[in-house]
């Protein structure tokens, strides 16, 4: 691991993936990113997960994806999205895609992890991308403060500032975060899965991930000193709490005030 | 009082001792003889000013313990309170006394829950209040002008739950204070100028939050005050309205003496009142400005909204389209010493309904006077569905004050529904137009249809659901008769017949009378007659003659 | 007449037009005979309202005394939980209070107190003997004072009256400064680096990669000692990759991206919200606040919402050390459109 991150830091590196980048104008998957890129390094994986990935490729994904992940009208080529894409996409259940629509939605999860990492490993060997994450930056005890400020900059406008999600145009949203977990956020943030932008390590660190995550991480458990959180929405939830529960409850007051007794 | 002649007044106990002295002083025994036994009708519905005012009493108790521990600086500093995912963050001085009041003074978040669930309650109380005295026409003389201190009163607690709003200088209020600059600065030809002297230079600058807390505890509290002393002065003066009613007209007041029961009802909800804010802000949080982080021009959060009254002219913002038909609704006007811009796209959404609605709710009284002609006094109250057309007028009203307000969610609205957002906008710029002219339809024909069913009951009875099968093989139901008290609370209102326009003197019927002729059969054209004791009469004697007639209708047994 | 069939469209009569002759009213037969509660008559129910008052107050006093368990007894150690635990005990604590004493005072008022309606008559809000006499005195008073008869009096006054309230407008003045030109700018020049927001640290280039999103500040922002917030307020940017054929710049505008790098102003041209929702695939710039919708690929341009104008383009390239650096300030001033804007 640490002669990855040495070699990440090469300076012919980011030259290399620019011009790299400028070639690849396929799919939007497509991205290749400076930083993480190095990283995409399929040794990680053994050649029978990789055999096994293809197979559960073929069976699974190419209808969509195209033999050899090139990509179809129905689904973008996979070269160069990375092991953390593929992780993300299957490991939270978006992929296989159930249909098409606005944006692909979370549901049951289809394969099992190890199923899911063969996957991940046969479509890093397509081409360099990010890899997946490493268990340093997951741990949750970075700076929540710091991930905080992180998160309302770079996060908050559409995952709003509690995390309680938002929309997007066209029947799109950003979900809300609780309950997802911290390898799948941290996926997120180096894939730009869907119409997410891409949070490469040159523009939030790995160390500035592991803070958002440990943010994160940390207003989901600690919940709302005040009682209940109302959904976290603002005050559209505040109002609608005021004028549905609380008039009702001061108009059942108000009716057995003024009413007679037996 | 004039005569000398009586031995002065001994009291007995050492109460009556201390009450005697002030009364000898102020002359109190002259005000409790007056008001002591005063009358107020009892109804639910009257209680919603009750629940403003003291909904307000709680917002001065709330109020008074936050100044104690709030400052409303924008000087930076660095937080250092017990909050984690905080900590260490530069913020203004205000932000942090703010957080400092939640996480570390002991009592100070249940203070500020109380605080700002008692404010989103007192607007809705006068909003409710108000409507309550629109659909029942307690405006009508000798009432407009405390209608117009109410009108105040609601634009009076808008500014205030705004100047509120922005004081802990958070980023969801920040956010807010910026779209209200960006709408100042459309203002034609002052607006920058404005925005500047409001700031005290450049958004967001250092002055505007000390700016807002002297409004915000002061000046506008203080006319609030002023306003509701006048308010309730005319109440008394005026004294209360009631519901139609037997025994119940506009030359009398029925209800409960002011001395024990309402005073005791009224007393004993002030605490009911306070007990629900409490037990609200003891399990439901409020303004979690902690999630939102200090105010910085860079960062938003999705869902960023107003509190729910400012809600309809953010939502106003939202539906107006910036092009229409290809055609910019921002234009450059070039004058003689060069170019400037007229930002429609921002003044119209932001002063026209607004405008609308403050326009037609302020001069409502004296509309409805000039269409009627009518100059008596009314205390007796209308029932919505006794007056249609207002109650139609007063529904689509509320549905256009529905729709901008529903828009000010659009994005939660297309998240919660799954829906596209453009679509949700899309649809309710639709209504915009639409959703008040179809509510005052149905809202009209509903109650005429009411009216009908009233006559019907007043007239025929009650169904009982009682199924009689005749001699014959006929089966009816059977229909019980009210009795005097009830049928008259059906039949006890007035409705008045359209107008032709009036010649003046010289015969000639001016364009003015003409108007409100047009007006006054809009108002009146659709009516449905009370019933009459002449038709109860003849319907009885009709059911005898007609019992073998085309529909052999049945004879209620009662 | 007397069933349902009476609802029937052909005997709705009685929706009448204008023009029905009012006949006959019902008598007000007065108020009903009043009726007696159970505990007006029985000894028992009253006794036991009493006793169900007597409980109320009492659970109001047990909702102080837990209050003052949660303040004093609930100690905070700096966590959520007890915060929250403590809130909710003072809460219900002042709840209970207040709500045993209304409760109680309102089923007492209720049970107990009588509940006859009383009837007191309406006196005239005004008797026409008043009036005269007001008229009369109002008179008296112009007549005493003799403002008809000097008009010069009544004018000068109205003159000074007028004048009197400007100096209390005129005092404002200080409020803030003259907008001058500082609509107009903003920190951004020919060669300020763009940085990170909010750590300030430069850009390069190859940092950005296709559909990445970088929030952008000047770098000299943060040396700022003074005003940081009201430069960020304009200054603000976002920075965004796309592949270079996606873009269509207008003539004149070819070189305000560099290889595919386009930087806008992240402040709304409608009322200045951070527009910051960038969506990568449809390059759709979404405002959170009014969702005006912008189009990256054609220049910003509006294509849905409240906004007019497009966001402002910073045109940037990158100095020797390869960082990302503007090329200029802003063409236009950023944000909300203005009166003095042309």
């Amino acid at each position: 691991m640490k002669a990855l991150s040495q070699k990440r830091r090469h300076p012919l590196a980011a030259v290399a993936l620019l011009v790299l980048g400028l070639m690849l104008t396929g799919g939007l998957y497509a991205v290749v990113t400076t930083v993480n890129q190095a990283k995409a390094d399929s040794s990680t994986f053994t050649s029978e997960q990789v055999q096994q990935g293809e197979k559960l490729f073929v069976a699974n994904c190419a209808t969509c994806h195209g033999l050899g992940a090139s990509g179809t009208g129905n689904g973008p080529s996979l070269a160069g999205v990375g092991a953390a894409a593929v992780s993300f996409q299957v490991g939270t259940g978006r992929m296989p895609l159930q249909m098409q629509g606005p944006q692909a939605r979370e549901k049951p999860v289809q394969f099992n992890p190890d199923q899911t990492t063969e996957l991940a490993a046969y479509v890093a060997t397509l081409g360099d991308g990010p890899a997946l994450p490493e268990a340093q930056y997951l741990d949750g005890k970075g700076d929540a403060a710091v991930g905080g400020e992180l998160f309302r900059v770079n996060c908050a406008m559409c995952h709003n500032a509690a995390a309680a999600g938002g929309a997007l145009t066209r029947g799109k949203f950003a979900p809300a975060l609780a309950g997802v977990s911290n390898q799948h956020m941290y996926e997120a943030m180096v894939t730009g899965p869907q119409n997410m932008p891409v949070f490469n390590d040159a523009n939030i660190t790995p160390e500035g991930k592991r803070d958002i995550i440990t943010f994160l991480n940390t207003i989901e458990k600690q919940g709302s000193p005040g009682g209940a959180a109302l959904g976290s929405l603002g005050p559209v939830s505040e109002g609608l709490f005021l004028w549905t529960a609380v008039l009702g409850v001061i108009i059942g007051f108000t009716v057995w005030l003024t009413s007679r007794t037996s | 009082m004039s005569t000398t002649a009586q031995t002065p007044f001994e009291p007995k106990t050492s109460t009556g001792r201390i009450t005697n002295f002030v009364d000898e002083r102020v002359g109190g025994s002259g005000m409790l003889r007056e008001f002591g036994r005063k009358v107020f009708p009892d109804h639910w519905s009257f209680m919603f000013g009750e629940v403003a005012l003291y909904s307000f009493v709680i917002l001065l108790l709330s109020g008074t313990f936050l100044t104690l521990f709030f400052d409303p600086s924008m000087a930076e500093t660095h937080y250092n309170g017990s909050y984690v995912p905080l900590k260490g963050l530069e913020m203004s001085v205000a932000y942090d006394s703010t957080l400092n009041i939640s996480f570390d003074v002991r009592g100070g978040l249940i203070m500020r829950q109380v605080h700002h669930w008692a404010a989103l309650l007192f607007v809705a109380a006068v909003s409710v209040h108000m409507l309550r005295v629109f659909f029942t026409g307690a405006f009508r003389k000798p009432r407009e002008l405390n209608w117009v201190v109410g009108g105040v009163l609601l634009i009076l607690s808008m500014a205030e739950g705004f100047t509120g709003y922005s004081l802990p200088d958070d980023l969801l209020s920040g956010n807010g204070l910026r779209i209200i600059d960006g709408v100042i600065m459309a203002i034609p030809v002052v607006g920058t100028y404005i925005s500047f002297f409001l700031f005290g230079g450049e958004f967001p600058g250092t002055a505007i939050i000390s700016r807002l807390y002297m409004f915000h505890i002061m000046l506008i509290p203080a006319m609030i005050l002023l306003m509701i002393a006048i308010h309730l002065f005319m109440v008394v003066v005026h004294k209360h309205t009631q519901y139609p009613g037997p025994g119940r007209n506009d030359r009398n007041v029925v209800g409960y003496p002011l001395g024990p029961v309402y005073a005791a009802k009224a007393g004993g909800f002030f605490f009911i009142v306070f007990g629900v804010i409490a037990l609200v802000s003891a399990f439901f949080t409020i303004n979690p400005i902690w999630n939102y982080g200090p105010y910085d021009p860079s960062p938003i959060s999705a869902g960023t909204q107003p509190d729910w009254y400012i809600g309809w002219v953010d939502g106003a913002l939202r539906l107006m389209p910036g092009w229409l038909f290809n055609i910019p609704l921002e234009w450059h006007i070039p004058f003689p010493w060069g170019v400037n811009t007229l930002t429609l796209n921002v003044l119209l959404p932001a002063l026209v309904p607004a405008g609308i609605v403050f326009t037609l709710l302020f001069a409502y009284p004296w509309i409805e006077r000039w269409v009627t002609r009518d100059d008596r006094e009314h205390h007796v109250l209308d029932r919505p569905r006794n007056a249609p057309t207002r109650t139609a007028i007063g529904v689509a009203g509320f549905i256009f004050y529905c729709v901008m307000w529903a828009a000010a969610s659009s994005d939660l609205i297309a998240t919660h529904f799954e829906v596209s957002l453009n679509d949700v906008t899309y649809w309710l710029r639709a209504l915009f137009f639409i959703g008040p002219i179809l509510g005052f339809i149905i809202s009209k024909r509903v109650s005429l249809a009411l009216q009908r069913k009233d006559r019907e009951i007043a007239l025929h009875g009650r169904e009982t659901g009682r199924i009689v099968r005749l001699p014959h093989g006929e089966y009816q139901e059977m229909h019980a008769q009210l009795d005097d008290y009830k049928r008259y609370k059906l039949v006890g209102y007035e409705s008045p017949l359209a107008e032709e326009g009036i010649p003046n003197e010289n015969g000639i019927v001016t364009k003015t009378e003409k108007r409100r002729a047009a007006l006054s059969r809009f108002f009146f054209e659709d009516r449905v007659a009370p019933a009459t004791q002449a038709e109860l009469t003849a319907g009885h004697e009709h059911h005898e003659a007609i019992e073998a007639g085309e529909e052999a209708k049945p004879v209620s047994r009662y | 007449m007397g069933n349902h069939s009476d609802d029937l469209p052909a005997s709705s009569e009685v929706v009448a037009k204008a023009g029905h002759d009012e006949v006959e009213k019902f008598q007000d037969p007065g108020l009903p005979p009043h009726r007696l509660r159970l505990a007006d008559t029985d000894p028992k129910a009253a006794k036991r309202a009493e006793r169900q008052v007597a409980i109320l107050f009492g659970i109001s006093a047990i909702g102080t005394l837990l209050f003052f368990f949660a303040y004093f007894g609930i100690r905070l150690d700096q966590t959520i939980a007890t915060l929250r635990l403590q809130n909710m005990f003072l809460g219900l604590g002042i709840g209970f209070a207040m709500l045993g004493i209304g409760t109680g005072i309102v089923h007492w008022a209720r049970a107990l107190m009588p509940d006859h309606e009383v009837s007191e008559e309406r006196h005239e809000m005004r008797t026409e003997e008043d009036r005269l006499a007001a008229v009369q005195i109002v008179d008296d008073i112009v007549e005493e004072t003799g403002i008809k008869r000097r008009p010069l009096i009544r004018n000068t006054l109205i003159g000074a009256m007028a004048l009197a309230p400007l100096p209390a407008i005129a005092i404002l003045r200080d409020l803030g400064p003259l907008p001058g030109n500082a609509m107009h700018t903003t920190l951004w020049k020919k060669g300020e680096r763009l940085a990170r927001d909010p750590d300030g640290t430069p850009i390069k280039a190859a940092d950005v990669t296709i559909g990445s999103a970088f929030h952008v500040i000047p770098e000299s922002l943060n040396t700022l000692t003074e005003g940081k917030l009201n430069e960020k307020a304009k200054a603000a940017v976002l920075m965004m990759r796309l592949d270079p054929d996606e873009l269509h710049p207008s003539a004149g505008r070819e070189d305000w991206a560099y290889n595919g790098i386009v930087a806008y102003s992240k402040i709304c041209t409608h009322v200045g919200c951070p527009v910051a929702l960038y969506e990568q695939q449809t390059h759709h710039l979404l405002c959170p606040c009014h969702q005006s919708t912008f189009d990256l690929t054609r220049e910003c341009k509006v294509i849905f919402g409240p906004a007019v104008r497009p966001l402002p383009q910073l045109p940037i390239t990158v100095d020797s050390e390869g960082y990302l650096v503007a090329q200029s300030g802003f063409h236009e001033p950023v944000g909300p459109s203005f009166w003095e804007r042309s």
